[in-house]
């Protein structure tokens, strides 16, 4: 028996606890160092999920059905497969759009519609009360059997305290406190809570191991394993029942509607939205969210049936509530502090449940549903209010503080009747109605807003027929005849066995034929009528959310005018003046402005207002606020379509025109260049044509004149006549080896020369061309110096051709000197790679600029003072030709009026022939 | 950014494998009275395909693609 | 034409002005030689030919630049130049005409026609506008 006082210190030194790590929390994302914005947090505040139901329902549920609880785990694993698809599409859509509930969603989807979000908050808040009440009712009968245990009965009975002495009250006091002081801490267009998730998380982590430690106990402890375990409870026939799939675990139908069930309430219950969708920071968090928390479910649930068959075991049957079992296994071995652990799990479950339903019920009820009405109501003159900011603050508070009164209420009340599991059951079946127009309008843009509240309508309307109202007749609120003789007297319309369904548990009846209804009318009405222009441009922007970029996705649709006063004041009214200011300042930065002062008020900052204000009061009003002061112009349908049709046909063309585009540029770049190539080649050509040309009229006009002359005049002296001869003849021979290069240097450059490699000896070559020109250089008075070692490697090249160099480069030499002491010197060395020919004379040298064309075609250097350069101006070019073609290389060092040096290498590896 | 891709089909397949082996009729085979280990088969065979289902999804999400 | 004509050759080429000289001088006139613009401007500062023969590709200023300049000096409005050039292209003959050339001769050249031309052009007093038709030499 554990004192009272212990028990209550110990539940609020807990909450205590929370409170310092949601302000913690709060601080470091104030301070800019989030506590939350990593994978293993997100996937924890999605563990949420796991409520005292799990804590304490589930060994409840597994003593009378076996593995009859996993269903609700298994379902969320594999729905947790289709996040990728579903969840990552309401994460982006919520974020580009600021919807922070799902009824926002929902209302958001269809044109903004205020009339279903009203419905939706007004289900989910009917729905989900009985579900608070459950945990409110854990979190009680988790008191009383710790402090009265072992007297606890089988139920304990709340009602026989007065709610002021029933600690239950106060921990519901305290859970308004905690989330009214961290889920409405200020208004803020994300609407994201940072320290209240890393609380949640912290919850999961306390939780989580609070159950394994007991399972841990049970499994190890009080039994050596769970093959002992299972081996003794197979030896009780009820127990055998419960391990066997087909028994007491119940049918397949059960089953496979309660995976269905969980399924869809794993991405539907308002605060699975609000820790997946709204508190999500990054949405690559997702990734690994789809496989770890699968991971925490799985682990979580490991220990139930054993837990349960324990505790079966344990005690008399029928003498201790299976949904106890967690916490009087083991008070009745004495293990206090492994009982006050489970007690902390089981209170951590059931305080993370109400924290965040109850906020994401608040944001409902006040942007969905209050904010709406009261807008609506003009003789509050609301919308001339200068500051909103603290009324919205005011009606969440008022709503959380409501909420879980309901929930209060309705365990007070009607807590008796339903194991934990049942009631959690309506709950899943009441948010499982949003699933058509949810997940409808995320992939079909067909469906439209009547389609979505009809189904809607309906769906509800069978599920409170069906399914809440049994719960109250059980509950002695109704005449239980509604149950067994049907509304009126009517049999076919027995809640339970509607137009005579029979052989369905109650939520596989509920769920049947409100889905039936449910989906059927919201398919047929969406097809009855064509959907409004604001319900295609909202479906256009939800299914397509994957495909279009985030940002100017949104104002494509909207046209008209407003000042940026205007809506800088209207934003100002919902978050306060000064985060206004701030806000729109930020946005201005963001488009590369200086201040808001630049601004100018376009579609785009519309819409980035009316989704700063849709954070706070819900997207259906933040249209009507904005509208209020925006001189909108209604889009009509078939502009919408056109819009859509265009953008979607521009797609398409823009892709296709980029790539031909592409190719376009492409190839006419290669044409621009070859035009060129072809332009320089021609120029080349020309030039090349013309040059030669006149170097072949030279000549040519000395010969033909002196020719003409010799005939014209038949008396000139004979000395006259000789030297006329002599010149026609030279010039002739100059003609010769003229075209003898040309031809010679167009054979080289076509590839057509023929060449003769061989061995060639250097040092014999230069004897061979020193000996070969030592005729002429006598006769100028030039001395020509050899310098050529002995024992130099030979090379193999065309020994003619490398003579038609060392030649050329010599008579060049010969040609440049024009001094008394002129002296040309040849030399040859080598290297361990290539042998190297150095001619160098003491001539006139060549200029710089000179030096870079002395090797092209034609281009003698030309010295006024040198007068006229004897050769032809292709030496040097059909030289270094036949150097290149021996892979070597020929070049010229030289100062002005110091000599020149022509240099020329011969590889000495093997040249190709 | 997450890209629907490859993944996201792989991701889809395994929700239709889970799904069917977390129902009927694959579930009904190993509804009978045997046991492995001590262990109920049924509870067994779940939490296996439970574990290699889960182990799947990690595969598939933690795996580089090259 | 008082005293024998005077004539100025410009040429690079050695054997082109021997031949050249030779030929004029067999016609009677008193020829002058440069091998270069710029000893060709020096010698036409000196004394007024009556007659420039004018290579166009000379080495330094070359012959359309000398032409220019003498049609530019007004000491030298009497003064014929007919040119000779070794690129037989349309571009030359015009360009060659725009410098004010009084005939136009593509070497090789038949020197009878040459010097034909020279009489012809020495026997008549220079008009400003020379005739453009009679410039092509002949080929």
């Amino acid at each position: 028996m554990l004192s009272g006082a212990l028990i209550v210190v110990l539940s609020f030194a807990y909450v205590g606890l929370l409170f310092a790590i949601a302000y913690w929390g709060d601080k470091r994302a104030d301070a800019g160092r989030s506590l939350i914005a990593n994978p293993y947090i997100y996937t924890l505040s999605l563990a949420v999920y796991c409520t005292s139901w799990t804590f304490y329902g589930s060994v409840g549920r597994a003593a009378t059905s076996g593995i009859g609880f996993l269903p609700i785990y298994l379902g969320p694993t594999l729905m947790a497969a289709l996040w990728w698809y579903v969840l990552l599409k309401m994460v982006r859509i919520s974020k580009e759009h600021r919807i922070t509930s799902i009824a926002d969603f929902i209302a958001s989807r269809y044109g903004k519609s205020h009339l279903l979000g009203g419905l939706v908050t007004v289900i989910a808040v009917l729905g989900i009360v009985p579900y608070i009440a459950l945990q409110l009712k854990a979190i009680s009968a988790s008191f009383s059997t710790i402090l009265q245990y072992p007297n606890s009965l089988v139920t304990d009975a709340p009602e026989s305290l007065p709610f002021l002495q029933d600690n239950t009250f106060y921990i519901a006091m305290l859970l308004a406190a905690f989330t009214i002081l961290f889920g409405t801490r200020h208004l803020d267009a994300s609407e994201r809570h940072e320290g209240l998730v890393a609380a949640i998380a912290f919850e999961s982590i306390v939780k989580l191991v609070a159950f394994i430690a007991v399972g841990l106990f049970v499994t190890f402890g009080m039994f050596n394993g769970f093959d002992d375990l299972f081996g003794k409870a197979a030896k009780i026939p009820e127990l055998n029942a419960l391990l066997v799939q087909g028994g007491a675990a119940g049918n397949y139908t059960t089953w496979a509607s309660l995976t269905v069930l969980s399924m869809l309430a794993i991405i539907l219950l308002p605060r699975q939205f609000q820790v997946a969708v709204v508190e999500n920071v990054d949405e690559r968090h997702l990734n690994k969210a789809i496989w770890l928390f699968p991971l925490y479910l799985f682990a979580i649930n490991i220990f139930v049936l054993p837990i349960a068959i324990g505790g079966m075991m344990h005690f008399p049957a029928g003498s201790v509530d299976a949904d106890t079992f967690v916490l009087t296994l083991p008070l009745s071995e004495q293990k206090t502090w492994l009982a006050l652990l489970a007690f902390v799990g089981g209170l951590s479950a059931a305080t993370g449940m109400v924290i965040v339903e109850t906020i994401a019920l608040s944001t409902m009820v006040c942007n969905d549903l209050v904010m709406p009405i009261l807008l609506r109501w003009k003789f509050l003159r609301l919308t001339e209010r200068r500051d909103l900011s603290r009324l919205l603050i005011a009606i969440r508070r008022s709503a959380i503080v409501v909420v879980l009164a309901l929930g209060y209420v309705y365990f007070y009340l009607a807590g008796e009747a339903y194991a934990l599991v049942s009631i959690g059951l309506i709950s899943f079946t009441a948010v499982a109605q949003f699933a058509p127009a949810m997940l409808g309008g995320l992939f079909w843009k067909g469906g439209t807003r009547l389609g979505a509240l009809t189904g809607l309508s309906v769906g509800f309307l069978i599920w409170l027929y069906s399914l809440l109202l049994p719960s109250f007749a059980k509950s002695g609120w109704l005449p239980i005849t509604f149950l067994t003789e049907g509304m009126l007297g009517i049999d076919l319309l027995k809640p339970q066995q509607l137009f005579g369904l029979t052989g369905l548990d109650d939520i596989s009846h509920c769920l049947f034929w409100s889905m039936l209804a449910n989906i059927g009318l919201y398919v047929a009405v969406s097809l009855w009528r064509r959907p409004t222009a604001a319900e295609h441009s909202q479906a256009n922007l939800f299914v397509d959310v994957l495909r279009h970029v985030a940002a100017g996705s949104g104002p494509k649709f909207w046209r008209g005018s407003a000042t940026v006063a205007d809506l800088q004041t209207l934003l100002g009214r919902f978050i306060g003046p000064r985060r206004a200011a701030e806000s729109i300042a930020a946005y201005a930065r963001s488009q590369g402005m200086t201040g808001s002062e630049q601004l100018s008020a376009n579609a785009v900052l519309v819409h980035y207002v009316e989704s700063q204000i849709a954070g706070a009061i819900g997207s259906a009003s933040a249209r009507d606020m904005v509208a209020s002061v925006v001189d909108e112009e209604p889009l009509a349908l078939d502009e919408v379509m056109a819009i859509i049709d265009e953008a979607s046909q521009a797609l398409a063309y823009s892709r296709q025109l980029e790539q031909k585009s592409l190719e376009l540029e492409a190839a006419s770049k290669e044409l621009r260049e070859a035009n060129q190539r072809l332009q320089e080649l021609d120029r080349l050509k020309d030039d090349f044509i013309s040059t030669v040309t006149h170097e072949l009229r030279t000549p040519l006009t000395s010969i033909r004149a002196f020719s003409e002359i010799l005939s014209d005049n038949p008396g000139l002296e004979s000395a006259q006549r000789a030297k006329f001869l002599g010149i026609i003849t030279r010039e002739s021979e100059r003609l010769t080896r003229l075209i003898n290069q040309v031809l010679d240097l167009a054979k080289i450059e076509s590839g057509a020369a023929e060449w003769h490699p061989g061995t060639v000896d250097m040092r014999e070559l230069i004897d061979d061309a020193t000996g070969a020109l030592s005729q002429i250089y006598r006769s100028r008075g030039i001395t020509l110096e050899v310098q050529a070692p002995a024992g130099l490697p030979t090379v193999n090249a065309d020994r003619d051709r490398i003579m038609q160099v060392v030649l050329n480069l010599l008579s060049n030499a010969a040609n440049f000197c024009d001094k008394d002491d002129s002296a040309v010197t040849i030399s040859a060395s080598c290297n361990e790679t290539a042998l190297r020919v150095d001619v160098t004379d003491n001539g006139i040298g060549i200029s710089e600029a000179d030096q870079a064309v002395v090797f092209e075609k034609f281009r003698q250097v030309s010295d006024p003072a040198a007068g006229k350069p004897k050769g032809s101006g292709l030496g040097l070019a059909i030289s270094r030709e036949i150097i290149q073609h021996h892979r070597g290389r020929l070049w010229v060092s030289s100062k002005r009026g110091l000599g020149s040096t022509f240099s020329f290498t011969l590889p000495l590896s093997p040249a190709p022939a | 950014m997450i890209r629907p891709t490859l993944k996201g089909q792989r991701l889809a397949a395994l929700f239709l494998l889970g799904f069917l082996l977390f129902n009927y009729p694959l579930l009904s085979l190993f509804g009978g009275n045997t046991r492995i280990w001590g262990i109920p088969l049924i509870y067994l065979y779940i939490f296996v395909a439970w574990a290699v289902v889960i182990a799947l999804m990690a595969l598939v999400i933690e795996r580089k693609e090259h | 034409m008082s005293a024998a004509p005077q004539v100025l050759i410009v040429e690079d080429e050695d054997s082109i002005l021997l031949s050249l000289e030779f030929l004029l001088r067999s016609a009677g006139c008193g020829v002058a030689a440069a091998r270069d613009g710029d000893t060709a401007l020096a010698l036409l500062a000196q004394s007024v030919p009556d007659l420039v023969l004018l290579d166009v590709m000379l080495p330094g200023i070359d012959g359309f630049e000398l032409c220019r300049r003498i049609r530019a000096d007004t000491r030298l409005q009497g003064t014929r130049v007919v040119m000779l050039t070794a690129r037989g292209r349309e571009s030359d003959l015009q360009k060659g005409i725009e410098a004010g050339a009084d005939a136009y001769f593509t070497k090789p050249f038949s020197t009878r026609e040459l010097v034909t031309r020279v009489r012809t052009l020495l026997s008549e007093p220079r008009s400003d506008s020379p005739a453009q038709g009679s410039a092509r030499g002949s080929t």
